[in-house]
């Protein structure tokens, strides 16, 4: 079977065409701003005129044609509502024209049911962090539940707002990685865990005026802001993991980048004994792959969708979709 | 001593007074031993377990003033991160409640909200609110488990963590827990009086209603 899934949540564009096993074209466009920022309305503009050559790109390299396709994906949210419109209006149209099935798909569950295309991963908890979402998902009673989100701003947006208030530019994650490399010197910052969410703008407001004090060395700060924020990440992670007693942790979301996150959650999944697992970049970071293949597993299962059905979802709780793929 | 439970940040272990301090006394002790983490630098990693052995035994302390039936504590150890307390030997009121008869169930859930009221009256949210985190020794209901408890009198946080209590019961019990909660607040209104009450229900209301934020995490300690 084969499934060709769009994503187009926030600032990335997606095409992806997959089959059970395997990936066979992952095609992005990123809507690249100077400095950062939110801007849903030029985003879904630059969708909107990219589709048509990604989707054809996408097909070129999969080496199929349009007919060949057994069922349309689209990211139905959570995300900007302008974009997210782009994006079913384009599956829907693609729908139509070719008299194939659609299927909604939620953004967050398909970051991690990726992870089981690439990898004999089964039943994991997922840390997924990117610029606008930060969450700990598991799959429990049929559905992905939320152990833990953030309570305000996604971990990828904080260090982009960060690094945006130094000076740094954007995308900031991978500039603060390096700057944290240099870093010797712990500063004390706020530490993320409320309860069992995270929340990240305590933190990033200390850091800002710690930086503008003059007093600190800007390495120093942003070692300190990743060992600060990516430790609360890894406590979520590791109760979920407990209390569900799962032996398997992925980690997903463009942030899944990042080095020392990566070096922290292994740390603890091995200390429990649990495996882990980092998807390739491009199956990490939004992407048309995932949605294809969640698409796929769910058209699957029987799942169909109604023209009606596919209305957007800018809020799509990832604890609404009942997981009946699995 | 004897380790009953390892969860996400603590070991739990059973001893007896004797075997950690004089003899002649063999009740039974509970030692809570915050475990260090490898994936963490020391710096923070020494600060949280330092802030939460402390806060803990701070949030037992306090309660036990206000007329909270709590363990008591008898000994923090700040170089081990330790707490050690009194071993509450009774039944859980998870299991409990599912076997005695109406009446007396409802009596039980009366009880948890005078509790719960002294708790909140005391400045105190528990944040894991759950019928096992609940036992009934001699007559009288503990609450046990304070890991995840603060200091905050806010109606905000009083109200979810009754919203969380509510949703427990609601996976644990849902046979009868809506009569039950009901109880509970009869008897948190006991307390806390009507007016409180009254507020309490409306701020529930409102965050049952708030949807994306209803966390419904209970089911995960069962
Ligand atoms: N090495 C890194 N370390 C930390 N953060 C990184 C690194 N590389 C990228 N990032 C962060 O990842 C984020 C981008 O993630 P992603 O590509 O998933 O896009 P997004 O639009 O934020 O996604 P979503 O719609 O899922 O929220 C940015 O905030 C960026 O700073
Ligand atoms: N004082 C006590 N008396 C009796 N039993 C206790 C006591 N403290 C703990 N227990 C038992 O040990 C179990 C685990 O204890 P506790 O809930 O404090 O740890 P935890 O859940 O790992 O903590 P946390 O929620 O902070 O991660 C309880 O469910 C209970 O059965």
């Amino acid at each position: 079977m084969i499934a060709l899934g769009i994503e187009g949540t926030a600032h990335t564009l997606g095409v992806g065409i997959v089959t059970e096993e395997k990936v066979l074209a992952n095609i992005f466009d990123m809507f690249k701003t100077e400095k950062g920022g939110i801007h849903p309305k030029e985003a879904a503009e630059h969708h909107a005129k990219l589709i048509k050559s990604l989707l054809k790109k996408a097909l070129e390299e999969a080496e199929v044609s349009i007919e060949d396709i057994d069922v349309i994906a689209f990211s139905q949210g959570p995300g900007l509502g302008p974009c997210l419109r782009v994006v079913a209006t384009a599956a829907r149209a693609l729908a139509i024209k070719y008299n194939k099935p659609i299927v909604g798909v939620n953004h967050c569950i398909a970051h991690v049911e990726v992870v089981k295309l690439v990898s004999d991963v089964k039943d994991p908890v997922g840390l997924y962090v990117s610029g606008g979402n930060t969450q700990v998902i598991a799959l429990e009673g049929g559905r992905y539940r939320v152990f833990g989100e953030t309570l305000d701003i996604g971990i990828g947006n904080a260090l982009d707002m960060f690094a945006r208030e130094v000076g740094l530019g954007f995308p900031g994650g991978p500039k603060i990685e390096r700057l944290a490399k240099k870093g010797r010197k712990y500063i004390e910052l706020p530490y993320a865990v409320k309860g069992m969410d995270l929340s990240f703008s305590g933190l990033l407001t200390e850091a800002v005026r710690k930086f503008k004090s003059g007093k600190y060395k800007i390495e120093d700060i942003a070692y300190s802001f990743q060992e600060t924020a990516f430790a609360a990440l890894v406590e979520v992670t590791e109760r979920a993991l407990a209390h569900t007693g799962k032996d398997e942790v992925v980690l997903v979301g463009g942030v899944a980048a990042n080095n020392r996150l990566r070096e922290m959650l292994s740390a603890m999944a091995e200390d429990r004994g649990a495996r882990f697992y980092v998807p390739p970049y491009d199956l990490c970071r939004d992407n048309g792959a995932m949605i294809a293949y969640t698409g796929l597993l769910m058209y699957k299962a029987g799942i169909k969708f109604e023209l009606k059905d596919t209305i957007v979802k800018q809020k799509f709780r990832t604890d609404e979709v009942e997981v009946t793929w699995t | 001593m004897e380790l009953i439970k390892q969860g996400a940040e603590a070991k739990i272990y059973l001893a007896r007074f004797e075997e950690l301090y004089f003899p002649f006394n063999d009740e039974k002790v509970i030692v809570k031993y915050r475990l260090p983490k490898r994936y963490r630098i020391k710096e923070i990693d020494e600060k949280l377990r330092k802030e939460r052995t402390v806060r803990e035994a701070r949030l037992l302390h306090r309660a036990k003033e206000f007329g909270v039936n709590v363990p008591h504590i008898y000994e923090v150890d700040l170089k081990d991160m330790k707490i050690v307390m009194e071993f509450i030997e009774g039944e859980r009121l998870k299991e409990l409640l599912e076997k005695v008869p109406m009446e007396e169930r409802l009596e039980l859930c009366r009880e948890i909200g005078r509790q719960l009221g002294r708790l909140h009256n005391a400045g105190i949210i528990h944040g894991d609110l759950t019928t096992s985190n609940m036992i009934l020794r001699e007559g009288k209901i503990y609450f046990i488990d304070f890991g995840l408890g603060e200091f905050d009198d806010t109606l905000e946080t009083q109200g979810v963590d009754l919203h969380l209590l509510k949703r427990a019961m609601e996976s644990t019990h849902y046979k009868w827990f809506e009569k039950g909660f009901e109880a509970v607040l009869e008897g948190y209104a006991e307390v806390r009086g009507k007016e409180k009450e009254k507020e309490l229900r409306e701020k529930i209301d409102e965050i049952e209603s708030r949807g994306r934020y209803v966390k419904e995490r209970k089911w995960m300690k069962g």
